[in-house]
């Protein structure tokens, strides 16, 4: 068994290297966003020390140059009803496409795979102008234009589910006098919770951190974190490098609490995912 | 279920409606504009082929792009996978602390690509700084910088799938494998790597196109430079609509290109290693 421990102690130490490269540039953005703006770009890797160390001072520039808050609040507001949107509405149509059989139903099915694969840029124009046509251009118009985006992938993941479903569960509440809303809900989105975990994890990933849909549709008006961050930078003029470390750590810390909450799900979830892709 | 067919208003609608608004009219109208000169789309004109041709023959910016993204997804295609499928190797092993190596490694997965970019740009930029350079003094930095980002990004998301894969193999056959005497780089060709086809496809499509469709992250590590020497496909479509005026015409027909590409690329990358799965 000695030879084992060895080759174990080896195999933690190869991990331990690479878990500290993983580390290592969040740390390094979090050591820089307490020292001076001047002294951040030339020096990333130096610690701070009386004379860089500026306290929070980064953090109330940015998050008074980029109304963190209130992008913080259009990023949470977009993504937690585009999400809930997406569960509710692509798990009914996933089921009624598999119990329903027909050609709509199937030409609908394909066309909805179809968009996974097409690049944003291919719609990017024509959406924009197509949202803006139809005064979509707000935060809750942008909903439904994610209901529209995530559709392909959310129906595919619930039909590949459902098929594994036997009928004969439904078809006993039917006869005990549900119909087909009562039967939905009370006894087939149950059986898909899995399923409903994992689409609505992927989701969040997507839509949290998406950055040129939003920026194309309601950009100008409402800004969601990845768009204000974006904005920062802005024009050809010098970055205010310590707001943009301080601002960097903020929108990682969302994530982070998130990741930590629900790793559990996040790590099955796409596990789960590839598997029915 | 031929009761269930009355609800069609309640189930499919929303869903029908949001899918055609957001993306099957844009989709048709793109096709369309790509054939015609416009601004606003209600002024566009029809013009032939000619969107296309001036793509690829007003300057190299469009080609220069789509050679720079394949090289790009091509090595990192190469190097994820590959890393990737070595430390799900080490973290199925019994190894202390393979649950905090896992949670640590997938964790760049979940920030936003424009987040990304900006926190490579500050390392690569500090690391160049000694010797005098920046990001955007040399194509090359940009390049392997995006390249690093890639893989700091997706090593921990195909990971997580090839751990799911190798955990699958039945345990029968690795220890019938170890009775037959089989060494660990016999095991490792003959029964795990087969075994685990479904994941490296379902991991080489996520990472082709994910290479293939980058964006965010071009746009915050490099924006492009130096003059636009590594700005990618997508960048480059973005540019094309909304930075020269009048060229509107000739992105939609770059993004209609660029779409073809990546679907003949995605399809047959599917076909070849779909046919390598074994039936388990």
């Amino acid at each position: 068994m000695g030879k084992q421990k060895l080759k174990n102690l080896l195999g933690f130490l190869i991990l331990l290297f690479f878990a500290v490269l993983f580390i290592m540039p969040v740390a390094v953005v979090l050591m820089n966003s307490f020292k001076s703006r001047f002294s951040i770009s030339q020096y990333p890797f130096v610690l701070p020390d009386a004379n860089t160390f500026v306290m929070l001072e980064n953090y109330t520039e940015g998050i008074k140059n980029t109304g963190f808050f209130s992008a913080f609040g259009w990023s949470l507001f977009i993504t937690v009803f585009s999400v809930a949107a997406i569960v509710v509405f692509t798990s009914m149509t996933a089921w009624y496409i598999v119990r329903v059989k027909g050609i709509f139903n199937s030409i609908l099915y394909y066309a909805l795979v179809f968009s996974m694969i097409v690049p944003f840029q291919m719609v990017m124009f024509t959406m924009s102008k197509t949202a803006n046509a139809l005064s979509l251009d707000n935060p809750l118009g942008i909903v439904f234009i994610y209901l529209g985006f995530g559709a392909g992938l959310s129906v595919f993941m619930f039909t590949g589910f459902i098929k594994s479903v036997p009928v004969q569960i439904e078809e006993a509440a039917t006869i005990d006098g549900c119909n087909a809303v009562q039967t939905f809900w009370q006894i087939v989105f149950p059986i898909l919770k899995p399923t409903a975990i994992t689409v609505a994890i992927l989701n969040t990933m997507w839509i949290w951190n998406d950055y040129l849909l939003p920026y194309l549709v309601i950009g100008r008006d409402y800004k969601t974190i990845p768009v204000a961050i974006q904005y920062l930078k802005g024009g050809y003029g010098s970055v205010d490098m310590g707001a943009m470390m301080a601002m960097l750590v903020l929108a990682i810390i969302p994530v982070v609490i998130f990741y930590l909450t629900c790793q559990k799900y996040i790590i099955k979830g796409v596990a789960a995912g590839a598997v029915k892709g | 279920m031929r009761t269930v067919k009355r609800y069609f208003p309640l189930f499919v609608m929303p869903t029908l409606i949001a899918f055609l608004i957001a993306f099957v009219i844009p989709f048709l109208m793109g096709i369309y504009l790509s054939f015609t000169s416009f601004r606003t789309v209600a002024d566009a004109e029809f013009v032939g082929f000619s969107n296309y041709i001036r793509a690829f023959s007003e300057d190299n910016l469009f080609l220069n792009s789509l050679f720079f993204t394949v090289k790009f997804a091509v090595v990192s295609v190469i190097s994820i996978n590959v890393l990737a499928f070595i430390l799900a190797l080490m973290l199925t092993k019994t190894i202390p602390g393979t649950n905090l190596f896992r949670t640590v490694f997938f964790m760049p997965n979940l920030i936003g690509g424009i987040v990304l970019g900006y926190i490579w740009q500050l390392i690569i930029n500090g690391f160049l700084y000694r010797y005098g350079y920046s990001i955007t003094s040399n194509p090359n930095f940009g390049f392997w910088g995006l390249v690093i980002l890639m893989n700091w990004q997706m090593i921990g998301y195909m990971m997580i799938i090839y751990i799911a894969g190798i955990q699958n193999i039945s345990t029968d056959i690795l220890e019938a494998a170890k009775v037959d005497g089989a060494g660990a780089f016999t095991t490792l060709t003959r029964i795990t790597i087969p075994s685990v086809m479904p994941s490296i496809t379902i991991c080489l499509f996520l990472t082709i196109t994910n290479s293939f469709k980058l964006f965010d992250q071009n746009l915050a590590l490099t924006a492009g430079a130096p003059s636009k020497q590594t700005q990618m496909v997508a960048l480059d479509i973005y540019n094309t609509f909304y930075s020269r005026s009048g060229y509107e015409g000739v992105g939609q027909a770059k993004a209609v290109v660029f779409f073809i590409v990546v679907a003949i690329i995605a399809l047959l990358q599917l076909k070849i290693t779909r046919g390598k799965e074994v039936e388990s």
